[in-house]
């Protein structure tokens, strides 16, 4: 079997010395503990990426390349340290890659009657025809030809510096891609990561509410009464939806 | 061809708040009243339901609940020389859909009017001279009194629950060291509720604009401190900060709205009937054009449907209201080549000015915690509470906490020069998230000459229509006022001590960014007012020129005002509804004379 027939493996072994040790079930106490111990965690040590619990998510609209890229560039943009996991043990790409099956991604929720002016001033908000899922395909389709092009490897295949590297020129809008543009790319990548981080875990993000648990939010209480006038830390830990807490 | 529907006495276009009062007010008067909203049907059950409501992707970043701009949407320009391009993604502005308007899902704080506000052009004149006001500022007076508005505010007041301290009633003092807002005017009742807790960080505001020598006060909000049941018979309970407010549906029964408030005193009579999936294309006129036969729709399969009635109310929100009336042939068109016309003019929004103070972890500001219309404010700068003289601007803006409950997605920030991601950015949410202050300048628009609406050459809705077009763009007087108060409100933050302070004003050369939210309160466009030349209401919100066609929304304040618009447009619609009722339905007719 060569690379190409299998990337999400070849991705895997790369990166395994990038993954902390933190693994967390999708119904687990990792968050809170990682919380309690937070000085501990410096040095990140080798294991798989992958959660203890069930089987590895298949992504449905990614190709096997496209899933490389979006787990190695998520787990740059919230990458696992000293502070705690990050995007990769949140299940981003899981939830990336389910959100391109919902109408957001195939721009139903938006206005897209033509003409449209692609070169309107910012201001005057989205105005381009392509939607998420497109911006996806296409953006990730160029930036592995940059990489290809300057390192002679894939997105995946980069150290964790040169990925920073990339990912820091495509925010700036720096390489000039035909098909899409490099900045409105990397927003959507960001966004989506950032979303896929704090979402509820019913959209397949924030897993073990990791997210929640880093910056104190405790997800769906929604009953604060006799916190309200305080100034003390609220001490209860986040739940979701489905009842999990963290 | 259309299919005909029974005719009846009235028809309300649109289902928020101005349609749920005119329901309410008209099926008390005895009439046939059916209300046609394009959206769904929604309520407390199911569209509330806990735990499900309590969730941000859906309702504030993918924005469920509001007007579905794959259908229908506005296109914008800056200027007449521009190309106006659709407004594709929801940004700016936020209106609702559905049974219960932007009222569902609404905030709640919830306003008067400063009473100068409501005679703008007059004041100004009076106390500053006519040459005060820059040339192409098109303000003007509501043509309405405060003093005859107040038994109407009082009422709107009862009927959404609103919580809140007095400064005087009936002119004797009761809100001194409690609360009360020393400039508010004159009230002839209490708040039917005291005023809701204050968060921590508007406990800080508090501290601090005391200490800067301002005189804080508690936000009026539509949000419960207490249970509570209405004229309607409506019951609501306690608030409890759940911080699921602005964008949501609350779960509590405690934030005021059409389908909490009035709907279920409006669904056993026999004389309303409530038609969801409605969308309304136009108001049908007779020959003359000076009578209203009814409106047509498309319901939820497609078919156009005519609903013939005596009494047409356009309930739809602001800029619905003028489109419609654009689309139907109601009133003169705007025109700022001359100035003449009156509909689309005196489009106005809001001029808002936002400092975000950053704290240390012995602040805990909790920002998850929060109910949409509670907080502290000051009026110290909002409508001619100060000498405009020396500063040469017209318009005043209030400040505030107002802690309506932040979420991870959308609602952490970080101080100035935090890159958007990776470790440095991880650290600083973590760190700053629940110990941050936010406070806004919420300030007054003016009208000018050059920003108004109009139906675009170019782009249709789902159903072929034209979209309404808005030019728009911020002038001078708008810069210059946006940088005094972001001026003054910069020493509140400062006498907090925070540890980073960011700032998002305005500077001279902004243009107006469609895509970042300011506020929903539009303005303007189909103006009340005493003259059919300069407006396109009398001053009970009655067409000049369609007599019975009736609009009421903030579509009819000829510039924006210094507070959030809701409870002026609530009082003003009871307001036009008591006129309908005690003058209209006997002698139906334009009433007053032109
Ligand atoms: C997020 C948010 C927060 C807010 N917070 C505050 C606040 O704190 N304080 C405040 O004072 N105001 C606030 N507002 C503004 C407030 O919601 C509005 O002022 C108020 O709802 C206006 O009432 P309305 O009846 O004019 O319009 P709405 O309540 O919006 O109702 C209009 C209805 O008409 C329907 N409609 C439109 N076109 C048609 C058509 N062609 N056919 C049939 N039906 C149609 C719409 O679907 C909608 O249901 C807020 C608004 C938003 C969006
Ligand atoms: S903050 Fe209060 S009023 Fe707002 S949704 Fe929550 S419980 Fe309801």
């Amino acid at each position: 079997m060569s690379e190409q027939d299998n990337p999400r493996r070849e991705f895997l072994r790369k990166t395994l010395t990038l993954i902390p040790v933190v693994t967390v079930a999708s119904t687990g106490l990792g968050g809170s503990v990682l919380m309690a111990t937070p000085d501990a965690q410096a040095a990140p040590v080798a294991a798989p990426p992958v959660a203890a619990s069930g089987p590895a998510y298949e992504p449905t609209y990614f190709t096997a390349e496209e899933w490389a890229f979006v787990n190695a560039a998520v787990a740059r943009l919230i990458p696992a340290d000293e502070q705690g996991p990050g995007a990769l043990e949140a299940g981003v790409p899981e939830y990336i890659d389910r959100q391109m099956n919902t109408p957001y991604a195939s721009g139903a929720l938006w206005f897209m009657q033509g003409p449209f002016n692609a070169d309107a001033a910012p201001e005057m908000g989205w105005q381009s025809k392509l939607v998420p899922k497109q911006i996806y395909r296409l953006g990730i389709a160029a930036t592995e030809e940059l990489c290809k092009k300057a390192y002679n490897s894939t997105f995946a295949g980069l150290d964790s510096a040169t990925r920073d590297e990339v990912l820091k020129q495509l925010e700036a809008g720096t390489p000039k891609f035909d098909s899409v543009p490099a900045k409105m790319f990397f927003s959507f990548l960001l966004q989506n990561t950032k979303e896929g981080f704090f979402c509820d875990p019913i959209h397949g993000g924030n897993k073990g509410m990791i997210g929640w648990t880093m910056i104190g939010f405790p997800g769906a209480r929604a009953d604060f009464m006799d916190w309200v006038e305080r100034n003390e830390q609220y001490p209860f830990p986040a739940v979701s939806i489905r009842g999990e807490r963290a | 061809m259309s299919t005909v529907m029974k005719k009846v006495d009235a028809v309300i276009v649109g289902f928020g708040w101005t349609g749920a009062i005119m329901a309410k007010e008209l099926t008390e008067a005895g009439l046939n009243v059916v209300a046609l909203e394009r959206g769904p049907m929604q309520d407390t059950y199911p569209d509330g339901n806990y735990p499900q409501v309590i969730d941000e992707l859906t309702y504030s970043v993918r924005k469920k609940l509001f007007q579905d701009v794959s259908k229908e949407t506005v296109t914008i320009r800056h200027s007449v020389n521009d190309v106006a391009l659709p407004n594709r993604q929801l940004g700016a502005f936020l209106p609702g859909n559905g049974v219960g308007g932007a009222g569902l899902h609404w905030s709640g704080v919830h306003f008067r009017v400063d009473p100068i506000e409501l005679r703008m052009r007059s004041h100004y004149e009076e106390r500053y001279g006519k040459n005060f006001i820059p040339k192409d500022m098109t303000i003007q007076d509501f043509g309405v009194s405060y003093e005859e508005l107040e038994p109407f505010f009082d009422y709107a007041e009862k009927v959404f629950g609103t919580s809140g301290q007095a400064w005087t009633v009936n002119g004797q003092r009761v809100g001194e060291g409690k609360g009360g807002n020393p400039y508010a005017p004159d009230r002839s009742d209490h708040f039917p509720l005291v005023s809701q807790k204050n968060t921590y960080s508007a406990q800080l505001f508090q501290k601090a604009a005391n200490e800067v020598g301002y005189k804080p006060y508690n936000l009026p909000s539509a949000n419960t401190s207490g249970p509570y049941t209405n004229p309607y018979g409506a019951q609501m309970g306690p608030c409890n900060f759940c911080g699921f407010c602005s964008g949501y549906v609350c779960y509590m029964y405690s934030k005021a709205s059409p389908n909490v408030n009035i709907l279920p005193a409006l669904k056993p009579l026999p004389n309303f009937e409530l038609r969801p999936n409605a969308h309304v294309i136009r108001v049908n006129l007779d020959s003359t054009k000076t009578k209203a036969t009814g409106v047509t729709y498309i319901d939820a399969l497609g078919r156009e449907i005519e609903q013939q009635a005596d009494l047409v109310i356009l309930g739809a929100f602001q800029f619905h209201n003028v489109r419609l009336m654009l689309l139907s042939g109601i009133g003169k068109p705007y025109d700022p080549k001359t100035g003449e016309g009156v509909v689309g003019k005196n489009f106005a929004y809001q001029n808002m000015g936002t400092i975000k103070a950053y704290f240390d972890k012995d602040v805990h500001t909790n920002n998850f915690i929060g109910a949409g219309g509670n907080g502290v404010a000051i009026d110290d700068f909002n409508a001619d509470n100060f000498d405009h003289g020396p500063h040469g601007f017209v318009g005043g803006s209030p400040m505030w906490v107002n802690q309506a409950g932040s979420r991870p997605i959308a609602g952490t920030s970080n101080p100035p020069g935090t890159p958007a991601w990776g470790s440095a950015w991880k650290r600083a949410t973590a760190d700053y998230y629940t110990h941050q202050v936010s406070m806004d300048a919420h300030g007054a628009h003016q009208s000018y000459r050059g920003n108004y609406l109009d139906l675009d050459p170019v782009y249709r809705d789902a159903y072929g229509q034209p979209l309404l077009r808005m030019t728009f763009d911020w002038q001078e007087n708008d810069i210059k006022m946006n940088r005094f108060m972001m001026e003054k409100m910069g020493k509140i933050a400062e006498a907090m001590n925070p540890k980073a302070i960011a700032r998002i004003g305005k500077q001279v050369g902004d243009h107006f960014n469609t895509s970042s939210y300011q506020t929903t309160h539009l303005n303007g466009g189909a103006i009340m007012g005493t003259n059919p030349k300069t407006s396109a209401l009398n001053r009970y919100l009655q067409s000049w020129d369609v007599h019975n066609v009736f609009v009421p929304g903030a579509s009819a304040f000829p510039q924006g005002l210094g507070y959030n618009p809701t409870g002026l447009v609530a009082a003003l619609t009871y307001w036009s509804a008591r006129a309908i009722r005690e003058q209209y339905l006997k002698n139906p007719g334009p009433l007053v004379q032109a």
